[in-house]
Order: structure tokens, then C-alpha cells, then sequence
């Protein structure tokens, strides 16, 4: 069988993706990046909104911008750099060191390399409610795919469950698309996303129901509303339920971090829920518990692109170094005092907390370093 | 065929498969609290997704109802392939 071979694999082509490969062809390591969707930019090309954050990490710029800003410092080392999109890794045997590989369904192949980077991203979150089967029930994710990438609206009138900032974000860009945003239910007393988004959808209309979550779905073959109910501190239904007329029920609750290649790679791993899910343990270098697999990004705790990107640099850096390749002095360093940055609002605080529990000192096995 | 199909107003915990929280329920009831158990009597997270859906509603609901800490439920084992691949592929070897 085929066997490609690399020195560092970089898996998922979004944003820690390409700034891993980007930092870690730059030190001039040889880099493959493997993509499974058609194209690379992961979440970033679906956000049409400015980013928050910092100056380094591109504060302002609209997300589609900055994937094309990674894409050409990626361009700027392309002779370090091959790229397969449409191909996803299925699997890493740790008996040989191999990956296997699809791409398309068409071809199957094994890919060989010295250092991995995991930078497989998210997967979205759903909750169990009546009917939760009904076409009709989406995603946010998978709204933001089919309105910016597809340019495809998902019907007329939308239920929106969550208020974070991809549940806000993502009402605001249905109403540019022309599609009704009916309410927003939050099931927490608070609303989690940033209140500038909160207070753009409020202006427009939207009633943004705090302690509230959706119940049951109606719908004899696809959905044509939603029962909404009152929830108590124990997010136990309480009260009436109250009809809602919509044609779309988005599911925007939270995204659980995609690690499967880390548990095959047999990463020491850990439920963290402050970082949303199953995440590898890591030192300061996101080098996990194999010291030939590095972390980073949503795959390595669920927080804003901003932070993926500096924990991709950070990860593409380590991985190069750890190669022999010579690396900037002091840059790991700057990169931290860059993730603290990010990390010191007070969605920020239950980052630290998270990254506390699953940060090593280093690894004592003695193959490390 | 699991007893849901063609039920009406359902909670579908595992889409691809088709099991709903009641049957989990059921059999969380009956001593089957772990992942790996109730994905062998269900067939749980065994389908096309391979558990990305519905994994964490899982470990949610044995949570709740063992009362153990989220973090204390153990997830399944991991093995390839992470997406399905046709086995007429594997059948072929593979790119030459």
C-alpha cells in the first residue's frame, strides 16, 4: 500500500491547524496537512464577523480574512508544506507508527511521520429533547456551513437553543440571510456569549429567554414549531410550556472537543469540564503523554479561535524544535503571554481553571525533551 | 430493530442507531451503567458516527442517574476507523 511519509503531520487544516503548520514549515520542517473537508480554514472561513482578542491574533479582522491570511504565510513556505484536503485520517496504529488514510472514499493509504500535531477541532453538541429526530433540527455549525459556505438558508423561522457566542453570532447571521430569528433560550440564568453580540440580536427584536429550554419538538414530517419551558437552578422544567412558531430548531449548546486519534495514539487522557469533554494531558509545549503527538486548538479544549491559533504556533513550534530544527529563542514564552491574554476575560477564568487540571510540568518518562 | 421505530415522539439519544433515552434509561435501570455495557446491548455509538453525537448525552445520562461526577464516567474505547470506510476499499489493499 502507499505509504506517504513526513516529518511532521499536522491533522485538521482550521486555525490551530494552519498556524502549526505554518510556524512549523517556517523553522523548516517538512509539514503535510491533512483536511478532511474540501477545503482548508476549518470554522474560520464560515465567520463573517470581526474577531475579538488581541492585535497579535488579528482583533477586527472578519474570520473568512484571517484564514486567508494563514493560507498565505502557508503559501510563503509551500516548499515545506503538502497539503491534502477532502482527506481524513482514519485511524493510528501504534504497533507500527501508521496512520491510515482516506481520501474522498475513493483511496485508502498510510501515512508515516515523525511528530503529529492533533488539530482535529470539535464536533457539535446536541441535547436529547421529544422529536429531536424531526428534519429540522440543526446544528449552529451546520446553519453557519449551509448559509456562509453553501449559501443556502435553512428555512424561514428559527428557534435558536443557547445563548453563547456561536448562538448569538450565528441568529445575527441569520437575520442578514433574511431568515426570521423567532427567540433565543438559554437554559444557564446567564447569557454565556459576549454582550455586545447579546445586545445587537435584542436591538433587532430577538427575545433572548434566560433559565428557558426547549422541550419537544412538533412536527408530523418536519418541524412546524417547538415548546419552550421554564427550567429551576437545577435545570428541571418548570411551569407552563409556551408554543413557538418556527420551521428550524438550531441547536447552539456547546462543542465537545474531537479526539480520537489521541486516544489511539494512547494519550494520557482526561474529561475536563471546563475545557468541554475527553482532552489530552500536556506540558507547556502541548506535547501530550506520546511524545510524538502534540495538541492543539478546540481538539485540545473547546475556547475562541484566537487561542487555537496560539496554541497551533505554539505546537508547531514544539514539534519543529523537537526535530532539531532551531526556533526563536523566548518565542514559547511569548506565545504564553499571549494565550494569558486571551485567557484573562471572564469567559477566561474557567479556561485557566480547565488547562490547571490537564497541564503537566513535563513528562518524566525520559524520552521526552 | 429496536422496539423505537416508528414510535411517535421519541428521544433519540443515538440517531444513527435509533436508541432512545427511555431504552437507555431502561437499561442504566437494570445495572447496565457503563458506555461500554450499553453499547453492547444497544448498539449505542456504534453506527456511522461512531459515538460523536451521542457520547457525551450518554456519560451525561449515567451520570445522572448513578450520581457519580461526569468526569468519573468512563468513555468507550476508541478504535479505528474514526469514519466509515467502505470495505470494498480495504478489500482492494489500498493506493499502490
Amino acid at each position: 500500500m502507499k505509504t506517504l511519509s513526513t516529518e511532521i503531520l499536522v491533522i485538521g487544516g482550521g486555525a490551530a491547524g494552519l498556524s502549526a503548520a505554518a510556524e512549523a514549515a517556517s523553522a523548516g520542517a517538512k509539514v503535510m496537512v491533512i483536511e478532511s473537508d474540501l477545503h482548508l480554514g476549518g470554522q474560520l472561513v464560515k465567520q463573517t464577523h470581526k474577531f475579538f482578542g488581541s492585535k497579535d491574533e488579528y482583533a477586527g479582522t472578519r474570520g473568512f480574512k484571517i484564514a486567508e491570511i494563514l493560507l498565505n504565510e502557508i503559501e510563503s513556505c509551500k516548499d515545506n508544506v503538502e497539503i491534502h484536503e477532502n482527506t481524513t485520517v482514519t485511524g493510528f496504529y501504534s504497533e507500527d507508527k501508521t496512520f491510515t488514510a482516506m481520501r474522498g472514499e475513493e483511496s485508502f493509504f498510510h501515512i508515516q511521520a515523525q511528530k503529529t500535531i492533533v488539530a482535529t477541532g470539535a464536533q457539535e453538541r446536541l441535547i436529547p429533547f421529544v422529536n429531536n429526530d424531526l428534519p429540522g433540527v440543526y446544528g449552529a455549525g451546520a446553519v453557519q456551513t449551509l448559509m456562509n459556505v453553501y449559501g443556502v438558508i435553512p428555512g424561514k423561522r428559527v428557534l435558536m437553543v443557547g445563548a453563547g457566542n456561536i448562538g448569538l453570532i450565528v441568529s445575527y447571521q441569520l437575520m442578514q440571510a433574511g431568515v426570521e430569528v423567532a427567540a433565543i433560550v438559554e437554559a444557564a440564568p446567564r447569557i454565556g456569549g459576549y454582550w455586545v453580540h447579546a445586545a445587537k440580536v435584542r436591538r433587532m427584536g430577538v427575545p433572548i429567554l434566560l433559565g428557558h429550554s426547549i422541550k419537544r419538538a412538533v412536527g408530523d414530517r418536519t418541524i412546524t414549531g417547538a415548546y419552550i419551558t421554564g427550567l429551576n437552578e437545577k435545570f428541571e422544567p418548570v411551569g407552563e410550556e409556551t408554543f413557538v412558531d418556527c420551521d428550524v430548531i438550531c441547536i447552539a449548546v456547546g462543542l465537545s472537543p474531537t479526539t480520537e486519534i489521541l486516544s489511539q495514539a494512547g494519550c494520557k487522557m482526561m474529561y475536563v469540564p471546563q475545557l468541554c469533554g475527553l482532552v489530552a494531558r500536556r506540558d507547556m509545549s502541548m506535547k501530550t503523554s506520546n511524545p510524538d503527538f502534540f495538541t492543539a486548538g478546540d481538539a485540545s479544549g473547546i475556547e475562541e479561535a484566537s487561542a487555537a491559533m496560539v496554541e497551533g504556533r505554539i505546537a508547531g513550534l514544539s514539534a519543529a524544535s523537537s526535530l532539531g530544527y532551531l526556533t526563536e529563542h523566548g518565542k514559547l514564552d511569548e506565545y504564553w503571554s499571549r494565550l494569558q491574554s486571551l485567557r484573562s476575560g471572564e469567559a477566561g477564568a474557567r479556561i485557566c481553571q480547565g488547562i490547571e487540571c490537564v497541564l503537566v510540568n513535563g513528562w518524566e518518562d525520559g524520552r521526552n525533551g | 430493530m429496536p422496539d423505537s421505530v416508528g414510535k411517535k415522539d421519541q428521544i433519540y439519544v443515538c440517531r444513527c442507531e435509533e436508541v432512545t433515552l427511555e431504552e437507555i434509561d431502561e437499561w442504566i435501570d437494570k445495572g447496565y451503567d457503563t458506555v461500554e455495557e450499553l453499547k453492547r446491548v444497544l448498539r449505542v455509538g456504534m453506527g456511522p458516527c461512531q459515538g460523536r453525537g451521542c457520547q457525551d448525552i450518554l456519560m451525561r445520562e449515567i451520570a445522572k442517574k448513578t450520581g457519580k461526577h461526569i468526569s468519573e464516567v468512563e468513555p468507550a474505547t476508541v478504535r479505528p476507523p474514526a469514519k466509515p470506510i467502505k470495505i470494498g476499499l480495504l478489500a482492494e489493499g489500498g493506493e499502490e
